[in-house]
């Protein structure tokens, strides 16, 4: 070994070049599909370390969204007497709105610690940090799914008490809306995290910011109530009323959305997305310096 | 010639001290400011070398500056310096978990860093689901972990546990495990820093064995952290010692570790001094001092040179039995050798202090970095008083025959032994 500063290598290609700045997007994907491994193991982990030392597992991922939906029942429902759109019975109206909630907020929450909860990690070893995020959303993706399939049950057996099940073309909305619930909690969530590194206050406005975020929503009252009310059209410019309309629309034919709404939800999702990758592009590299 | 695997150019690394506040925002909007008018960092043209004992005038230090080396293919290069000197930064920079404020560097092959123990174990998942986790995190695949998973588990010599959570295992277990996913990465260059001081020493020798194996028979790389000289020396052909931020010496291990050791003399330090009194005590030293042929303190020697030790000893409660031990250690602390002296044949009566001085042999010590164990004891029931890793000393190479090789390992004694030429075979017989 020794110092030098010019070699006669100078000019030969080398694998990688650390150097302080980098491309304004530079996401590497390619190097994310490398660690594919990776991901799919953060999500096994998510999933399996949840649930370590329990003994009804993964029968809670069922139990919050059912006691959420008695609740919300009792309170929209029975009390306050919110029409639920002409959904019966009214238990499936909140108990789809939950399910699609739940998914986007924890989605939301989940990654917008990314990078303070996993410093340790980070600190350590070099993968592409993109992979954490993509995990959260992906195994609260499987959270999703195994609550989806309580709605289907809940779904088939009213069929048998004379409600039947509006099935269609319409259901192939489902997957899409989901993906857009994806990544919009995704690339809110990246935008959080990374302005969270160094400064934690936003991270105290998430905690209540998403809570509030439901009501602002059609999660517990259908937007069509709404209508004529001076209000309305603060809900209606929420980029996650259409999403959630749309999903009660593609279940059980009832939802008020327009084809501009939709197409406002899938704008406003990708300038988030792009925003987001942006920010976490630029903040993943030094982080760890500031966290 | 051997590739090059790692080019460190004009690498430097600024940090902010203090917390994150307000502060720190208006000099981040500061920043912001010159950077969209395409002006400098204003920071980065302040900032003081990084020295954590003193206190300093600006928030910014750096802990980085100016770094310039290059590591060739199949090299274990090992880093030493104080604690702060910026080691750590370096392979954080190297592992890609921070980047540099300026500078670059260039690599060739895949990294895999080993930066303290147990990265990215989950305490909850068991020894084997932590296995593929972590071996993922560390950019294997599936495949190439589940080919190997046998063998990592043989490695750690855990596996009785392997079906156990991981927050069950001792300390020394969870750094096997992880050490052993590691060692089976198979990374072009392998990032080392202070692994290996939780093991026992049988799994030490193991880690060690793996490590010069990993880069002499598979031609990988190495870049080793410690602050144990002899694994260095032990591991590592060159080496490059760090001095608040910077390069202060590089080369041949032997002679940084030398250079390391040397800027670790303390020069306000001359020798040893026990000054409370202590009561429990029956017998201790209260002076201890190396003094060369002109009868004054000196830490360094020539090699042919009379080396003596002035020692002091406080006898508040006198017994005959006792004797005083002196061992000279090298700079990895194994003994070179012992000398012993009953205190009866030193002691004056009536005396509750005693000083004498011990004259060791000149040109018999080979040029080098020693230190010396002192005590006193009891050889049947106890020891009084025992001080270690005091007086270090430095014998220099006054001219020996082994001047062509100083830094080189040649032992801790120069023998004279008598070379004699034989003309024909018979004549001994």
């Amino acid at each position: 070994m020794k110092l030098s500063t010019d070699s006669v290598l100078a000019d030969e290609s080398w694998d990688m070049v650390i150097s302080p700045k980098g491309k304004l997007l530079d996401l590497n994907l390619k190097e994310v599909w490398k660690y594919r491994d990776l991901l799919f193991l953060f999500v096994k982990r998510d999933f399996v370390a949840q649930f370590k030392q329990t003994i009804m597992g993964p029968l809670w991922h069922v139990i919050q969204p059912i006691f959420t939906t008695i609740i919300f029942l009792f309170i929209f429902g029975k009390i306050a007497n919110i029409p639920t759109d002409n959904i019966e019975p009214k238990i499936l109206f909140y108990m789809s709105g939950i399910t699609l909630w739940n998914y986007f907020s924890t989605c939301l929450t989940a990654t917008s610690n990314t990078f303070v909860s996993n410093a340790g990690i980070f600190g350590k070893v070099y993968f592409p940090r993109l992979v954490l995020p993509l995990s959260t959303v992906l195994s609260n993706m499987v959270k999703f799914g195994v609550q989806f399939i309580v709605l289907l049950a809940m779904m088939v057996y009213f069929s048998f008490r004379g409600y039947p099940i509006h099935f269609g073309m319409s259901w192939l909305l489902i997957p899409v809306l989901i993906l857009m619930m994806a990544a919009l909690g995704l690339g809110m969530g990246i935008i959080i995290s990374s302005l969270t590194t160094k400064y934690r206050d936003l991270t105290i406005l998430v905690g209540f910011a998403v809570q509030l975020l439901m009501y602002a929503t059609p999660i517990a009252y259908p937007l069509s109530y709404l209508k004529e009310k001076s209000y309305a059209s603060w809900v209606q410019w929420n980029p996650l009323s259409p999403i959630a309309e749309a999903f009660r629309y593609a279940l059980f034919g009832h939802g008020s959305f327009t084809f501009a709404s939709f197409l406002y939800s899938i704008m406003f999702i990708v300038v988030t997305l792009f925003i987001g990758m942006i920010l976490f592009n630029k903040v993943e590299k030094s982080f760890m310096d500031t966290v | 010639m051997s590739e090059t695997v790692i080019k460190v150019n004009n690498l430097s690394k600024q940090y902010r001290l203090g917390t994150v506040g307000t502060g720190t925002l208006s000099h981040d909007i500061n920043r912001w400011w010159h950077v969209i008018r395409g002006k400098e960092d204003p920071y980065l043209k302040i900032g003081e070398e990084n020295n954590r004992a003193i206190k300093g005038n600006s928030d910014y230090v750096w802990a980085l500056k100016d770094i310039n080396f290059d590591v060739k293919q199949g090299e274990i290069l090992g880093i030493i310096g104080r604690n702060g000197a910026g080691k750590s930064t370096l392979l954080k920079i190297l592992s890609r978990t921070t980047t540099p404020t300026t500078g670059s560097v260039k690599v060739r092959g895949r990294i895999a860093s080993l930066l303290e123990v147990g990265t990215g174990f989950h305490p909850e998942l068991t020894g084997r689901e932590n296995i593929f986790l972590n071996g993922a995190i560390m950019g294997m695949t599936h495949s190439e972990i589940k080919k190997k998973f046998d063998e990592i588990v043989d490695f750690s010599g855990v596996e009785r546990y392997i079906d156990t959570p991981v927050k069950r295992y001792s300390s020394g277990m969870y750094v096997r495990l992880a050490f052993a996913v590691a060692a089976h990465l198979e990374p072009d260059i392998l990032i080392v820093d202070e692994v290996l001081a939780v093991g026992d020493a049988e799994f030490q020798k193991k880690c060690l064995g793996k490590m010069k194996d990993v880069s002499q028979r598979e031609g990988r790389t190495v870049l080793f952290v410690s602050h144990q000289m002899g694994t260095i020396a032990q591991l590592c052909t060159t080496a490059i010692l760090m001095q608040a931020g910077q390069i202060s010496f590089s080369g041949n291990v032997d002679e940084v570790i030398s250079s390391y050791l040397a800027s670790n003399i303390d020069p306000d330090k001359k020798g040893y001094f026990n000054q409370k009194s202590d009561k429990h005590k029956e017998f201790y030293f209260s002076e201890i001092q190396t003094i060369n042929s002109h009868g004054e303190y000196s830490d360094t020697f020539k090699f042919n040179e009379p080396i003596s030790i002035r020692i002091k000893i406080n006898i508040p409660d006198y017994h005959p039995n006792t004797m005083i031990g002196i061992a000279l250690q090298d700079k990895y602390s194994s003994k070179v050798c012992t000398f012993i002296k009953s205190v009866n044949e030193l002691y004056i009566d009536g005396q509750d202090s005693i000083e004498i001085l011990v004259s060791l042999p000149q040109g018999l010590i080979a040029p080098n970095f020693y230190s010396f164990i002192f005590a006193l004891f009891d050889p049947t029931k106890k020891e009084y008083d025992m001080v270690e890793n005091v007086c270090p000393i430095r014998i220099v190479d006054s001219g020996t025959q082994f001047s062509l090789f100083e830094g080189g390992d040649y032992g801790h004694v120069v023998i004279n032994a008598e070379w004699e030429k034989l003309y024909n075979a018979e004549k001994i017989s």
